[in-house]
């Protein structure tokens, strides 16, 4: 990249303006963990005295950590669902012709782009339609079906960068397909599935769109907050939400750095000079 | 190098599971919308009537086309947002980029929910904005369009949506190679003429498939009306969802579901044509 | 065999008389801890055809980016036509690029990729499509105005790029390896209509390559660049002849490096001794393979050094035989005309003038 030092008449505008985009990012975050610490509860400024209560108060509050555990389940009944079929349907993709392969294609992208409700509503239909009763098991199929999408394009993308040569070499040595599958295809897709593994997850965890409509007694977490919104704010809210930006966090830095090292040696690449 | 067998194996689960959970559901839509209600029951009766109703009521027209004010309104903003901090990373930022990506896709990925409520908190008459503005002593009283509000719902969704915009357009920016920047001030233009003739048309794709996902997933929300907007700010969505809940008319709600769907489509389809002829390969 | 001397030669010998297009004065660069150009100092004469010769890492992209602009030296300046290069933003020097890889415009048409430069600097609208059909006249690409880039092959998007340079009637033309990308046969054509295209319009050309032959097929002079210095600087032939060290003799050409002792004017290296005027003392000499006949095949001068080898491997190639030679413990190369097979040991000679000392 070039570096004009006495030529250059870059002005520092665009970095300032980057900085406030970044500012106007996080500043309701940051406000929200703030005022999880206040003991005055939400609202008013500047925050006056800071206590763990509303902490405690979360810790024991049942209800709450019910929902999770429901969150919990279907989070992982999701993964397990979606990356599954997603490793079909991105194998189907990569290596099979059909009729209707595109409608597939395009099928399978749909809930990913279409709005929840609307997706949520389909399948809140085919319910009532099969006659089953609204529960977490709707709600796991609901965000398997949903989330689909998310697994079908990562492991495709991934499938996509492993050397054909490889699969050709592992036959061509004596392996059956199914033995090829396992000792060559798969660990080589072993990011891949990590990386969209937890993808999944933390979209099943913070789901609202599509469980709206497919909830039966229990609640999962983001319900359990919707419900409560509707009686009104409380910084315990605050405190839940920080410790779900807190997790967030986590995971996403994680997912970050499986992805980067699938594509690792293009990023440095990227960055060094030519 | 694959088996009919193979092949049959990893088709036919997807295959059978998408028909079943994913093509039935919204044909079920589809056939909904045809229905009637009768005495408080789905009668699957066939007609047109739903559809009617929703060109000759005009309050359905209505509150559709405020939510396509509210979405285009989203999209610009984030667009406004989003652009000069894609390029400011793609193309100043140097060795920092990195870091900098992973600073924004952190609060795309952190719950709607917990960013609604953020907003909800700040922007009450009681709330963190308005407290800190009585603070330093810019106003007086509490402001009260902050919250309930058309205003509230396009921030708090343009904060959501910021980052899905950025994503696309980043990429399209990384993928500008940079010798033809050189190239283009190599001819004699400086950079604002680089950008406008050789950054902006081949950075189109990214910018219209993030407006588009924006455009389309604001379009069929309902929830941030519900968290932060007013009587005045009900959207499209919100009314299926009322259908389909206290105001019990499944078929017409599946009506103007399939509405949003083929407006989302046609969109969709539109921008995919309109990215094939813009990407220039 | 004397040749009667260019006037390409004659414009090289010039340089430094007066016409210095470009002046490079004492610039380094550096990559953090790498330093990439030491302390380089160069003049390309106006209208001379200038090639930058190194291995990669050698340098000479870089110095080529320096006087282009999109890098800034760390110290030392540049210097065009009297006025200071360096300090001007790239789009301010009257300096045009044709990139390695063409870098043309993908959403923009052939006439529009060329026309671009007349377009950002203001050229009257009206005087824009003559100038840019002339240039691509030049460079034979009039039909394909209307396409876009990425339905061009290799060769015509090089063309492309080329007249979008030269339409904007640079005073200096920077070619950055523009020919590494085409396949044997097409390069040796565009290199044929690249020397003609500069002898017409006289425009300064400042190439870029690794390729010897190549360098040595187009340039007026050639600028050796090694590990960031330049280590010689002269026309093809001069270099050829009188590489000035070790490293030149092995880079352009091929050669035997032979180390010898002097003593009283003769250098003996191994059983094999010839006059010289060298110091007595250790040196250096580079003898080329063709410079090496066999005795057999014709006749040989009076001060011609004889010696017996026995010829180790034969390859064949087309109008020539190389052969491998072993004498005394010793491995040279030789070059002599076909003329079927050889084996076994035979007598060879070489002329003593053909023995150049070279640096090390």
């Amino acid at each position: 990249m070039s570096r004009h030092s006495q030529t250059s008449r870059r002005s520092p505008l665009l970095g300032i303006y980057a900085l406030l985009v970044f500012a106007f990012l996080y500043s309701p975050i940051v406000v929200l963990i703030l005022y999880s610490f206040n003991r005055d509860g939400v609202g008013g400024f500047p925050p006056r005295q800071l206590t763990f209560a509303w902490y405690r108060l979360l810790f024991s509050d049942s209800a709450i950590w019910d929902s999770v555990l429901n969150s919990l389940l279907v989070a992982l009944g999701a993964v397990a669902l979606s990356l599954t079929l997603g490793l079909l349907a991105a194998l189907a993709l990569d290596r099979a012709t059909f009729p209707g392969k595109s409608i597939f294609r395009r099928l399978v992208l749909l809930p990913l782009i279409l709005p929840g409700i609307i997706t949520g509503l389909s399948l809140l239909m085919f319910a009532v339609f099969a006659g089953m009763q609204l529960s977490l098991a709707t709600v796991f199929l609901g965000h398997g079906t949903a989330l689909l999408s998310v697994a079908t394009t990562e492991l495709f993308a991934g499938l996509q960068k492993i050397d054909r040569a490889q699969e050709e070499a592992s036959l061509d040595l004596g392996a059956t397909p199914w033995q090829t599958f396992w000792r060559v295809t798969l660990p080589n897709l072993k990011l891949s599935l990590i990386a969209a593994g937890l993808l999944i997850f933390t979209l099943s965890m913070d789901e609202i769109a599509v469980t709206f409509f497919l909830i039966g007694r229990d609640n999962t977490l983001p319900l359990e907050i919707w419900a409560r919104l509707r009686r009104g704010i409380t910084p315990e809210i605050n405190a839940i939400s920080t410790l779900i930006f807190a997790v967030s966090v986590v995971l996403i830095l994680i997912w970050y750095q499986i992805r980067t090292r699938t594509t690792g040696k293009e990023v440095q690449e990227l960055l060094e000079r030519p | 190098m694959y088996s009919r067998a193979y092949k049959w194996i990893v088709s036919t689960p997807p295959l059978l599971w998408v028909a079943i959970f994913l093509l039935l559901p919204y044909a079920l839509m589809f056939a909904h919308s045809f229905w009637l209600v009768r005495d408080g029951m789905i009668a699957r009766e066939w007609n047109l009537r739903n559809y009617a109703k929703l060109f000759q009521n005009p309050v359905y027209l209505d509150v559709l086309f405020r939510t396509m004010r509210i979405a285009a309104g989203v999209t610009l903003l984030s667009l406004l947002l989003g652009y000069p901090l894609a390029y400011y990373m793609s193309f100043r930022a140097g060795v920092r980029k990195e870091l900098l990506y992973q600073l924004v896709i952190v609060p795309l990925w952190v719950s709607y929910l917990v960013r609604g409520y953020a907003w909800k908190t700040i922007l009450g008459s009681e709330g963190v904005l308005n407290g800190f503005l009585q603070y330093i002593h810019v106003t007086k009283e509490p402001v009260s369009f902050f919250l309930y509000s058309p205003f509230a719902v396009v921030l708090m969704l343009t904060h959501i949506y910021t980052p899905f915009v950025f994503l696309p357009l980043y990429a399209s920016l990384e993928h500008i190679p940079r010798n033809l920047v050189e190239a283009s001030h190599d001819l004699g233009a400086g950079s604002r003429a680089t950008f406008l003739r050789v950054i902006l048309p081949l950075s189109l794709p990214g910018l219209l498939a993030g407006a588009t996902f924006a455009f389309v997933l604001t379009l069929g929300d309902f929830l941030a009306p519900l968290l932060v907007g007013g009587p005045s700010s009900i959207m499209i969505a919100n009314i299926v969802q009322s259908l389909f809940g206290t105001a019990y008319d499944w078929p017409l709600g599946a009506a103007i579901s399939v509405c949003i769907l083929v407006l989302t489509i046609s969109l969709l389809f539109l921008t995919e044509r309109l990215e094939k002829r813009w990407s220039f390969r | 065999m004397t040749q009667p001397v260019s006037s390409a030669e004659q414009t090289a010998a010039c340089a430094g008389s007066g016409n210095e297009l470009l002046e490079v004065r004492n610039v380094a660069k550096s990559f953090g801890p790498r330093e990439v150009l030491k302390h380089i100092s160069l003049e390309i004469a106006s209208g001379e055809f200038l090639t930058l010769l190194g291995e990669s890492g050698s340098g000479k992209t870089t110095l080529l980016r320096l006087i282009a602009g999109f890098e800034q030296p760390g110290s030392g300046e540049i210097w065009m036509s009297g006025e200071r290069l360096d300090t001007l933003p790239p789009y301010k020097r009257r300096v045009n690029t044709v990139f390695q890889n063409y870098a043309l415009f993908p959403h923009l048409t052939v006439q529009e990729n060329v026309g671009y430069g007349l377009q950002v600097s203001g050229v009257a609208k009206s005087e824009i499509p003559g100038r840019v059909n002339e240039a691509l006249q030049m460079v034979k690409m009039r039909e394909f105005a209307v396409s876009r880039p990425a339905k061009l092959s290799g060769g015509q998007q090089q063309r492309v790029a080329l007249a979008r340079a030269l339409v904007n009637r640079p005073k200096l033309l920077l070619l950055d390896e523009p020919l590494s990308a085409l396949d044997a046969n097409l390069r040796k054509q565009m290199q044929g209509e690249l020397k003609s295209l500069q002898r017409e319009l006289r425009i300064t050309f400042l190439f870029v390559t690794h390729d010897q032959e190549e360098a040595m097929a187009l340039s007026d002079r050639i600028a050796l660049l090694k590990d960031g210095a330049l280590e010689q600087i002269a026309s093809p032939r001069e270099i050829y002849a009188h590489p000035a060290t070790s490293y030149t003799a092995e880079f352009i050409g091929q050669t035997n490096l032979l180390r010898a002792e002097v003593r009283n004017g003769v250098a003996s290296c191994g059983s094999l001794r010839w006059s010289t005027l060298q110091p007595t003392g250790a040196a250096l000499f580079s003898l080329r393979p063709e410079a090496i006949h066999l005795s057999p095949d014709g006749p040989v001068p009076a001060d011609a050094i004889r010696f017996r080898a026995v010829i180790r491997q034969q390859i064949f190639s087309g109008s020539s035989e190389h052969l491998e030679l072993e004498l005394a413990g010793q491995l040279l190369r030789a070059r002599i005309p076909a003329r079927g097979a050889i084996s076994g040991e035979q007598e060879f000679w070489f002329s003593p003038a053909d023995a150049v000392s070279v640096r090390e």
